[in-house]
């Protein structure tokens, strides 16, 4: 070894002095509010003219949620519907559209939005807006494709029904919401997407793309005029809003049951967890930070720790956030062979329990910090990237500020927050489990 | 499929963006519908598309390339070791070692514990991981720029000063069968690929898959890695990407005081493969399996590589796949699934980005009451009619159009960059060549693609076939 190594140890313990200053530079991400001088509509832009594409992030607030009874699964079809044919052009020929253009349009659904993404290169920009507000706005719904697309969305069902991770995803959300839409398939059941027509995605188009629900984010090759003038393009002649329902706040059902799932598979899968914390509650960034800690940070994470480097029990553990408009969860997941999986959900519990009880170390603390506010500007590497995140800010009533506040916020979580939070929210008699395999070990005591 | 699949160290997860609702990414539903092989291709028909990244390079002493792109939006660089041997490389007997190496090599080197080093990225704000394809093996860091020579120390230093314990090889070769657990044994499609590749590749090391056949795996020792890493870990079977916000003269004297320290293989380290196929021959390989509710259809075609064969035929391959089958106006989605309805997808992808050969492959997944038999007459009357018909200057024209423009839409993420560069590179291809990739791609004749299609679908090349069917199916 040539190399002196010492030196790289000097430059870690330098480093975690030097974090705050590298964090995001406000003259490299600025947001600039645009409106269309006509609709109104209001986007969030980064620009960025080095590179000659363009990309649109919008999301209707309302998602899969708001499916109407028996007809789980409107909005995932929905989603694959809307660059089927608008306008003059039937299906074919928006594709071939597109595909001439090398134009990406896509749309997708989850619980609580409806959103879209389009990119494309600055030259067809253009072409792209008009195709994308005929998307939006004239969408033709044909039988040709209506039924097309059915029987893809019904494969995707097939495919997943043997997927154990998909099927412990949607039996936790089932087992955990029996009585509230969030506890429905997103992509719904095979009965509920059968009996979908063309009067319901029709509905659906009319209910859900109305500008009071909408955020747009784009980042990339275009400048504020040229943005404006294409948010009046785009989302001008949808309707102000419309008459869909609220849903209902729910709480989860999570009072420490375990579901057992039997496939026969050498692998279980499991996911576990309780509720959560709204993305408005003042101790969002604490909890976010002790998630880290837990589960959240990879390597770094206890859960990886005690699972998988210590034990070699898994090849992945994990545990996240998720808050939901109407519901918050802080769950989880492990894979583990069928003989084992009960030791990785025993550890798992046990260490919900110790962060619980005494939350995380002054140096765990430290570490998550500099981690957390430090990788803050690796999420802007791409304008994909950005754009998604200006609709999350808009989604989560922030302020284009953010971006620069954002580290401040994670450097003002104390220890006394994180045990607080952890110690509020962490409750491992409520962790309620779904296992997909054949687990030796765990005992159902649900159905 | 040699390139296309590579396994990571940790699955990723989609990031708990600061407000983000989602906690699930799906892909767009006509490609939701496809299986596992159909993701892979149709989502990344070739890396190498991209090109015209304008980079910079230079090599150190020691034979270590060094290859810089800029990217300024923000502070940040994209750092990635790709060293020159993948599974392929692997002796016999060893399937996985190039792998579960790739794992112990976060297991500890005389100044980083073992199971430290991530943490250590970590706690410098960066991200890391690592993935091993058949023909490389690649490590990288996402960090702030002012990090970047800690990045580099500690690749250099763990490119020569790897130690390992026994038990720590053994926990993670725990975790490694796990992973194989959860990527292959849990998954039917998964099963499916692992025999398909066997009947395809027959003698050549393209056989074996990367995560390693169980009962081999099982059986990997600590020595094992510790040869595979004397052997093919060396500055000059190396080359190290760089893209983010730094230029090539800041970072040259990064490199120096760190890599360019790494004494090198005395010789540099060759791959030393069987490069053979058995004569060629077609198979179909039937499985019947409890955890499959939804039949798929594959084919794979053995076919010139950039490296291998007939590889002025690169650009007009790729052309070929888009055109036959890149999305939802390609001839086999138009022909199968919107006229004749009897696939819900279907499309083909070339991927010629390997050491030795490529492959030319096809998936589809049959509507409902479709037999196997049905499927693959419906893709050889589309194969036979392009063969008679030819291709029109429109379909070339738009497929070359979307290849190209695919490079501006890689350009804009450090990430996607450096893998494509590093792909190539760590593949064969110079520097040059990824430059020229979008003039090569422009070039390409209605008479070129025929050429390629000729060469591939003339009977001449073997092809393995793959029927994957629920257990009771009949």
């Amino acid at each position: 070894m040539v190399m002196s190594f010492r030196r790289c140890a000097a430059l870690v313990l330098i480093g975690a002095g030097l974090m705050i200053v590298a964090a995001l530079p406000a003259h490299a991400i600025e947001v600039t509010r645009v409106q269309g001088p006509e609709s109104g509509v209001e986007a969030w832009l980064v620009e960025d003219h080095t590179n000659p594409l363009v990309t649109v992030e919008f999301a209707f607030d309302g998602g899969a949620a708001l499916d109407p009874e028996g007809k789980a699964g409107l909005a995932h079809l929905a989603s694959g519907l809307f660059d089927e044919g608008a306008g003059d052009l039937d299906s074919q020929a928006f594709q071939q559209r597109l595909a001439d253009l090398a134009i990406n349009l896509r749309f997708d659904a989850d619980r609580d939005t409806f959103k879209g993404t389009l990119s494309t290169l600055t030259e067809t920009l253009d072409e792209a807006a008009t195709l994308l507000r005929l998307a939006l706005t004239e969408p033709r719904f044909e039988s040709e494709a209506v039924e097309r697309i059915r029987e893809q969305v019904l494969a995707g069902l097939r495919y997943h029904e043997t997927d154990p991770d998909h099927i412990a995803r949607d039996e936790w959300y089932a087992s955990v919401f029996p009585d509230h839409p969030y506890g429905r398939p997103v992509d719904g059941t095979p009965e509920s997407i059968a009996a979908l027509t063309r009067a319901d995605l029709q509905a659906f188009a009319r209910r859900h793309l109305v500008r009071d629900r909408l955020m747009i984010g784009v980042a990339g090759d275009i400048t504020p005029e040229r943005l404006s003038a294409l948010v009046d393009t785009v989302f001008g002649a949808l309707p102000e809003t419309s008459d869909l329902p609220a849903v209902a706040d729910a709480t989860p059902r999570t009072d420490g049951h375990t579901v057992v799932i039997d496939r026969a598979i050498p692998q279980s899968v499991a996911v576990y967890g309780h509720g959560g914390l709204a993305r408005s509650d003042p101790d969002w960034y604490a909890a976010y930070v002790v998630n880290y800690i837990l589960g959240g940070g990879g390597f770094s994470s206890r859960l990886m720790e005690e699972v998988r480097a210590k034990r070699g029990l898994a090849y992945s553990v994990y545990s996240y956030l998720i808050p939901l408009n109407h519901a918050a969860l802080w769950i989880g997941g492990v894979a583990t062979g069928n003989a084992r999986v009960a030791e990785s959900l025993d550890l798992i519990a046990a260490e919900w329990r110790r962060m619980a009880e005494q939350g995380p170390t002054t140096e765990e603390l430290a570490d998550a910090k500099t981690y957390l506010t430090g990788a803050w500007p690796l999420r802007f590497s791409s304008s994909d990237a950005i754009a998604r995140i200006l609709v999350a800010m808009q989604d989560a009533d922030l302020p284009p500020s953010y971006l620069t506040e954002r580290n401040s916020l994670i450097e003002a979580v104390t220890l006394d927050d994180a045990r607080r939070v952890a110690a509020r929210l962490l409750d491992p008699e409520a962790l309620t489990t779904v296992v997909v395999g054949q687990p030796e070990g765990v005992t159902a005591t649900a159905n | 499929m040699p390139g296309l699949h590579s396994l990571s160290r940790t699955r990723t997860r989609p990031h708990a963006v600061a407000a983000s609702h989602s906690a699930e990414d799906r892909a767009r539903l006509w490609l939701a519908a496809a299986a596992l092989m159909a993701l892979t291709l149709l989502a990344l028909p070739s890396p190498t598309r991209a090109q015209s990244f304008d980079a910079d390079s230079f090599t150190l002493d020691n034979g270590l390339q060094v290859v810089v792109v800029e990217n300024h939006r923000v502070p940040v660089v994209a750092h990635m070791v790709w060293y020159k041997v993948g599974a392929a490389d692997e002796p016999p007997g060893k399937s996985g070692i190039a792998h579960l190496l790739e794992h112990l090599m976060f297991q500890g080197t005389e100044t980083v514990p073992p199971g430290e080093f991530s943490k250590i990225i970590a706690r410098n704000g960066g991200r890391d991981n690592a993935f091993t394809s058949s023909d490389y093996t690649a490590y990288y860091q996402t960090i702030a720029r002012d990090r970047l020579e800690l990045v580099m120390e500690m690749e250099a230093d763990r490119m020569a000063n790897l130690r390992l314990a026994e038990e720590d090889v053994l926990t993670e070769r725990d975790v490694v069968i796990e992973e194989r657990l959860s990527r292959t044994e849990n998954e039917p499609t998964a099963l499916m690929n692992e025999r398909l590749d066997q009947a395809l590749w027959v003698v050549h090391p393209y056989k074996n898959p990367i995560i390693g056949w169980a009962h081999e795996l099982e059986a990997l020792t600590r020595q094992d890695a510790l040869d595979f890493y004397a052997r093919f870990y060396a500055p000059n079977n190396a080359v190290v990407v760089v893209v983010g916000d730094v230029t090539a003269d800041e970072l040259r004297p990064l490199a120096e005081r760190t890599y360019g320290q790494v004494r090198p293989a005395p010789e540099t380290p060759t791959r030393d493969r069987l490069r053979d196929l058995p004569p060629p021959a077609d198979v179909t390989v039937t499985m019947r399996h409890p955890q499959v509710a939804q039949p798929t259809w594959w084919r794979r075609i053995v076919a010139p590589s950039r490296n291998a064969g007939a590889s002025e035929l690169y650009p007009a391959l790729q052309v070929l796949a888009e055109v036959l089958g890149g999305g939802p106006v390609s001839r086999l989605y138009e022909r199968m699934v919107v006229e004749d309805k009897v696939a819900v997808s279907a499309g083909a992808g070339y991927n010629g980005r390997a050491v030795d050969f490529g492959t030319f492959a096809f998936s589809v997944t049959p509507a409902p009451g479709r037999a196997p038999a049905e499927i693959e007459t419906a893709v050889e009357a589309e194969i036979a009619r392009l063969l008679e018909e030819g291709v029109t200057d429109e379909e070339v024209e738009g497929a070359k159009r979307r290849l190209r423009a695919s490079v501006v839409f890689a350009r804009d993420s450090i990430f996607m960059t450096a893998r494509i560069v590093g792909a190539a590179l760590a593949t064969g291809a110079t520097l040059e060549e990824i430059e020229r990739w979008p003039e090569d791609i422009a070039a390409v004749t209605p008479d070129d693609v025929m050429a390629a299609a000729r060469a591939v679908f003339d009977g001449s090349a073997g092809s393995a076939t793959a029927v994957l069917l629920p257990e009771s199916s009949s």
